[in-house]
């Protein structure tokens, strides 16, 4: 395990000094990826930025369309107000930013124990109609809620599931990208290491809790990322199960703050897309690495 | 691929995978089969009685030039955000790829847009196009440009594909520049020494070595853009104006939840499953990858 490290970072370092070199002898900077980046960078920083900016203004010099680029240091308190005080056809942001949080976090970790547990059984089990079970799995794949809307509505409100919080969680908990990709990394697992803990007398559990878990540890770090910013950017899900203002998750606020447009503040309709970006945006900043990682090489 | 090492028993791995296979039946497979049921029958005018009509909706359905509007506006749709957005996020992926400074700083700023929800991304869009309000539709509007995407059906379109292919730009990033990676740097060391420069460069050895990339990401974009994008269009222009922004999700929404008529929002659903069936299996059989669409 040690020689194992050493020999990576000798790898590491030689990597480094060649690209070093491979500057230096190149001589002059790269301008056109510059620029080309640093387009890309504004493409996506410019819209934050105005954001940000006309979160502070004044919602008459707004829709006066006198819009500066200059934040207003007073306006700042406009994140109070939004956050405690509903809007005309909404409720106060802190409660939908709760459900949010919520409906993200259950969906994340939902997601992730179901599919460990289904993809422990799968790859470290024989059982009948394991294939069986693997396949139906699969097939949810092949059918988002966008190609299902009104007979899985049905099936809610037969449920008593409409207008709940676990509707608007479980039913999204289901998860075959997650079971597969679980399903790999378990495969993945030496031989040695499952023959070597059975030697030692552990059992099943035993096995997932003391090795199976740790040695995924990153996956599901990586995992984690993209189910939070799945969960937290639901719209059509909500949309059609909750209809109790109660229930609104933010995205849906937002949207519903749009749609009345002859009454629009739109100040606080900016700030509260301030809000809604921070936690996923958070999210994948803190966790780049293992998310970058998890997304495109956890699935060979 | 198969384990050889494995436990015992199987009453214990039948409790595992027991609540994902409820889930999966109760809230997947369940619906899926309603909505094939209920594609095949309909209801009288009174709502008092359903027969089994066979294929009647669906040849009432593609019988419908409002539909096969739908589904030409949909192809132009996704085709356009699937180019749009791979279009940019290759150049940006090519130009991260170099050894200049600062490309750690550029990845971060590429790679957080990922966490934009489509809905989100339309409210952005908003933001700098509303005629009235945002600074890009004013600039068009002072400068003569009579813009007004709540109006001009046209414009609405490009509106949801730029706002659609915008969101999508930091996923596709992030596997390009993951695919260049993996381009093994002597290849690329050979054909600079055998003197192939820039694009020429780039459209010889580095394009081909890329192609599984491309087509991952060609199959991934397109199920995002029939169907992730939703949110967008919805807050965008809801549809409108008139149906200028009426993709078949859309079409499938205001059909069955606003105007409720059960019969035709099941058989388009039907149609959209297997449309999705065969983008998947399409993606499975030549790629052997997954989508991520949850």
């Amino acid at each position: 395990m040690i020689e194992h490290t050493r020999q990576r970072m000798i790898e590491h370092t030689r990597q480094r000094m060649i690209e070093h070199t491979r500057r230096r002898m190149n001589g002059r900077t790269d301008w056109a990826a510059h620029l080309v980046l640093c387009l890309g960078a504004l493409l996506f920083l410019l819209p934050i930025w105005l954001v940000l900016v006309g979160a502070t203004l004044e919602p008459a010099a707004i829709a006066r369309g006198e819009f500066s680029l200059i934040p207003r240091l007073q306006g700042l308190g406009v994140y109070a107000s939004v956050l405690t005080e509903g809007s005309p056809g909404a409720g106060p942001v802190w409660r939908m930013l709760l459900v949010s949080a919520g409906m993200a976090l259950a969906i994340a970790c939902g997601k992730i124990v179901i599919s460990v547990l289904s993809a422990y059984a799968v790859a470290f089990f024989r059982f009948p109609f394991r294939m069986a079970a693997f396949w139906v799995i699969f097939i949810t794949l092949m059918l988002p809620v966008e190609v299902r809307i009104i007979p899985t509505y049905t099936v809610m409100s037969d449920l008593g599931l409409i207008n709940t919080f676990p509707g608007l969680t479980v039913p999204l908990i289901a998860s075959a990208t997650a079971t597969l990709l679980f399903r790999q990394v378990f495969l993945a697992v030496p031989d040695e290491l499952v023959e070597a803990a059975r030697m030692d007398g552990a059992g099943p559990w035993r096995f997932l809790r003391d090795i199976l878990l740790p040695v995924s540890a990153a996956n599901i770090a990586a995992l984690f990322v993209i189910l939070f910013v799945y969960g937290w950017n639901q719209y059509l899900w909500p949309l059609l199960v909750a209809t109790d203002p109660k229930l609104d998750t933010i995205v849906i606020g937002i949207v519903k703050m749009i749609g009345t447009e002859t009454q629009t503040e739109w100040n606080r309709v900016m700030a509260t897309a301030v809000l809604a970006l921070v936690p996923p945006v958070g999210v994948v900043i803190l966790m780049q690495r293992w998310f970058v990682k998890g997304l495109t090489e956890g699935d060979k | 691929m198969e384990r050889r090492t494995i436990f015992p028993g199987w009453k214990l791995p039948a409790a595992l995978v027991l609540p994902q296979l409820a889930l999966t039946v109760v809230f997947f497979l369940w619906p899926a089969g309603q909505a094939i049921w209920s594609s095949l029958t309909q209801a009288d005018p009174f709502g008092i009685r359903t027969q089994f009509v066979g294929l009647d909706n669906f040849t009432d359905l593609f019988a419908d030039p409002l539909y096969l509007d739908s589904i030409a506006r949909s192809v132009f749709f996704s085709a356009a955000v699937a180019a749009l957005s791979m279009g940019v996020a290759l150049a940006l992926a090519v130009a991260a790829d170099r050894e200049i400074s600062f490309r750690g700083a550029y990845r971060v700023l590429l790679v957080w847009p990922y966490a934009i929800a489509p809905a989100m991304a339309a409210v952005l869009w908003i933001l700098l196009l509303h005629p009235q309000i945002g600074l890009v539709g004013r600039w068009l509007n002072g400068i003569g440009v009579a813009w007004d995407y709540k109006l001009n059906g046209a414009q609405a379109m490009l509106v949801v594909i730029l706002a659609s292919a915008w969101k999508q730009i930091s996923y596709n990033f992030i596997f390009f520049l993951a695919g260049l990676q993996s381009i093994p740097r002597g290849v690329i060391e050979a054909a600079r020494m055998d003197g192939a420069k820039g694009f020429f460069r780039f459209r010889t050895v580095v394009l081909p070595l890329l192609m599984p990339t491309v087509f991952f990401l060609l199959v991934v974009n397109l199920v995002y853009a029939s169907f992730d994008t939703f949110g967008t269009i919805q807050a965008l222009t809801g549809g409108g104006p008139g149906k200028a922004t009426e993709t078949l999700v859309v079409k499938v929404y205001r059909d069955g939840v606003v105007n409720l008529d059960v019969g035709s929002s099941s058989a388009q659903s039907v149609v959209l499953m297997l449309g999705v069936i065969a983008l998947t299996a399409l993606q499975f059989r030549f790629l052997g990858r997954r989508s991520d669409s949850g």
